[in-house]
């Protein structure tokens, strides 16, 4: 009887799990249906298959401009705010010193933080300064954002890290530095290139930073937002947005996967020596 | 000795380097972390204190007056325009973590409970969307929304309708769905670490004790799991109230927000000081309203015990 019913609140619950992955998916899925339809605005009944939109998309001068751009950002941010958000992980999860819980809050503030309010605060200073805008600004202001990103990734990744290890490099003769590079990177390799993806992907599909900060040079969201003024360019927004959304998926699929293994290879280490 | 030594030319040296530095392990950490903490003070402290300063200061055209004056806040709290847009991100932003949190918290439970041996897969699969640009899902939603959308051809198709219907796009619903639906993963993750903690004897204990299933649910499991309903509450509620890109793209005139009116301070109509103490306004109140959701929720958890 208590197996029985035990089922049918399973049950209940797989079907509401089923619905939920389904309502999360569903909008998603509309952009690459309706980036192959033959008809320019996005109904049903499908009208037929196509690729001319995406085949219009190489010979738009504007939109390689923003993909470079989107480039150039999304890279610059990724590798500054890894760089910083390593220093910040390592800092956070091998030493004790005061304030440390209070720096850590300030560093991932950005994390709840309205954008908005990210972004309206470092244009005021950067106009204050007389700065001009430019993709730089938005590659500062990207950084901001990605860095508790990073540093959520990279903490996972040095936390129960074996401290013994380390210890046994330097009473080896290895120096600080020797250690770091020899012992400690080759552990933590995988949590930082998916960090490097985490950022990258965040950067590169980051809209309302790079809408305020950037002066006339735009990105992909930014040269998606001023297509979307146009219904008659839609199809092609759409067709943009699906390569985005494969994107996006890929990277963070091959992130998630190094970033379990970094997990798991610290971990394993842990549990033999503990 | 020596064959051993080879690798390491300064044996003894570093050694005692490293011995000396070990000892002062506060400095290191600092040092350490100094560079990202500078990054955070300069370019997020810094600005914030500047944008508080702005609102406290007119602006005559294109030159700033600093002079102290809070007219900018009488502005921001008295006129009906603003008043009412700040009205209206506070009542989406709450609407939408209620929404994100109830619909959250049966995922979360059915991972940590029910997830077995694939749980961090269910994990990936319900962040994977919250990845890909919020832009494009916000986008998305338009698309089923609109006049000529997938859901009104549908339903049209489907002959439940004989046409479109404008109701479902361009008003503050639309904007609750979006951002129900953009916001999902971030209540999820909360809530499911709270539910990992979850001592599993204490629900067996109150089982055996003879409470049934939904007893035991409410008594034991959803208080010991409050704080992540809590911090998924907030962590949904305090960006959603600055949010520019969904009332812009499916909010209509009905469901303009704070955010956009911000920006239009800092575009068209070219009043820094007043769009500075229309976020400060914002942030605070915002802050209010989260201390106020932490007070209520713990007190609730307290009466459930």
């Amino acid at each position: 009887m208590t197996a029985m019913r035990r089922f049918l609140a399973n049950g209940w619950l797989s079907a509401y799990a089923f619905l939920y992955v389904v309502f999360l998916y569903l909008p998603v899925i509309f952009l690459p249906i309706f980036s192959v339809n033959t008809a320019a605005t996005p109904k049903f009944p499908l009208s037929g298959f196509t690729l001319k939109w995406y085949e219009d998309l190489p010979r738009t001068p504007a939109l390689l401009d923003a993909a470079w751009n989107s480039l150039v950002v999304g890279v610059s941010a990724a590798i500054l705010s890894t760089v910083l958000g390593i220093l910040a992980a390592r800092s956070i999860t091998r030493y004790r010193y005061p304030g440390r819980r209070a720096i850590n809050g300030l560093i991932m503030a950005p994390l709840v933080l309205p954008e908005i309010i990210v972004a309206i605060s470092l244009l005021l200073v950067i106009l204050q300064l007389g700065l001009s805008l430019s993709l730089f600004t938005v590659v500062l202001g990207h950084v901001l954002v990605c860095i508790p990103y990073s540093m959520t990734v990279l903490t996972a990744g040095f936390e129960g890290f074996d401290r013994s290890l380390e210890e046994a490099s330097a009473d080896l003769g290895e120096s600080a530095f020797g250690t770091f590079r020899r012992v400690t990177l080759p552990m933590v390799a995988p949590a930082i290139i998916s960090s490097l993806l985490v950022c990258f992907t965040i950067s590169l599909d980051e809209f309302l930073i790079a809408f305020f900060l950037t002066g006339t040079e735009a990105t992909l969201p930014i040269y998606i937002w001023g297509q979307l003024r146009f219904a008659s360019k839609l199809p092609g927004v759409l067709a943009l947005g699906t390569l985005l959304l494969a994107a996006s998926f890929l990277l963070m699929t091959i992130a998630e996967i190094l970033r379990r293994r970094a997990a798991k290879r610290t971990q394993n280490e842990g549990g033999l020596y503990a | 000795m020596t064959a051993a030594a080879e690798g390491s030319p300064a044996f003894g040296m570093t050694r005692a380097r490293r011995n000396a530095l070990l000892q002062s392990e506060p400095v290191q950490g600092f040092a350490l972390i100094s560079p990202t903490f500078l990054y955070a003070l300069i370019l997020l402290v810094l600005p914030i204190l500047v944008v508080i300063a702005h609102s406290f200061w007119t602006q005559n055209y294109l030159t700033i007056d600093r002079t102290f004056t809070l007219e900018n806040y009488r502005v921001a709290l008295t006129e009906p325009i603003y008043r009412d847009l700040l009205w209206r991100s506070l009542y989406i932003s709450l609407m939408v973590s209620f929404f994100t949190v109830v619909l959250a918290y049966p995922i979360a439970y059915f991972i940590s409970f029910h997830g077995g041996r694939h749980k961090s897969l269910w994990l990936f699969l319900i962040t994977i969307p919250f990845w890909t640009s919020y832009l494009l899902r916000v986008m998305s939603w338009k698309v089923i929304l609109g006049y000529n959308g997938v859901l009104n051809s549908g339903l049209m198709g489907l002959g439940v309708i004989d046409e479109p219907s404008t109701a479902l796009l361009y008003n503050s619903s639309a904007v609750i769905i979006t951002l129900t639906h953009a916001w999902a993963a971030f209540a999820i993750l909360p809530i499911f670490v709270s539910l990992e903690k979850v001592d599993r004897t204490l629900v067996e204990a109150a089982t055996d004790l003879g409470d049934g299933p939904i007893r035991s649910f409410l008594r034991v499991t959803l208080p010991l799991s409050a704080p992540g309903v809590i911090s998924a509450a907030l962590i949904v509620m305090i960006p959603t109230v600055g949010d520019y890109v969904t009332p812009k793209l499916v909010g209509g005139k009905d469901g303009v927000m704070i955010a956009n009116a911000i920006q239009a301070q800092f575009g068209k109509a070219s009043n820094w000081p007043l769009g500075a103490a229309l976020s400060v306004t914002t942030m605070l109140i915002v802050t209010l309203i989260a201390g106020a959701t932490v007070l209520i929720l713990r007190a609730a958890q307290r009466l459930a015990r």
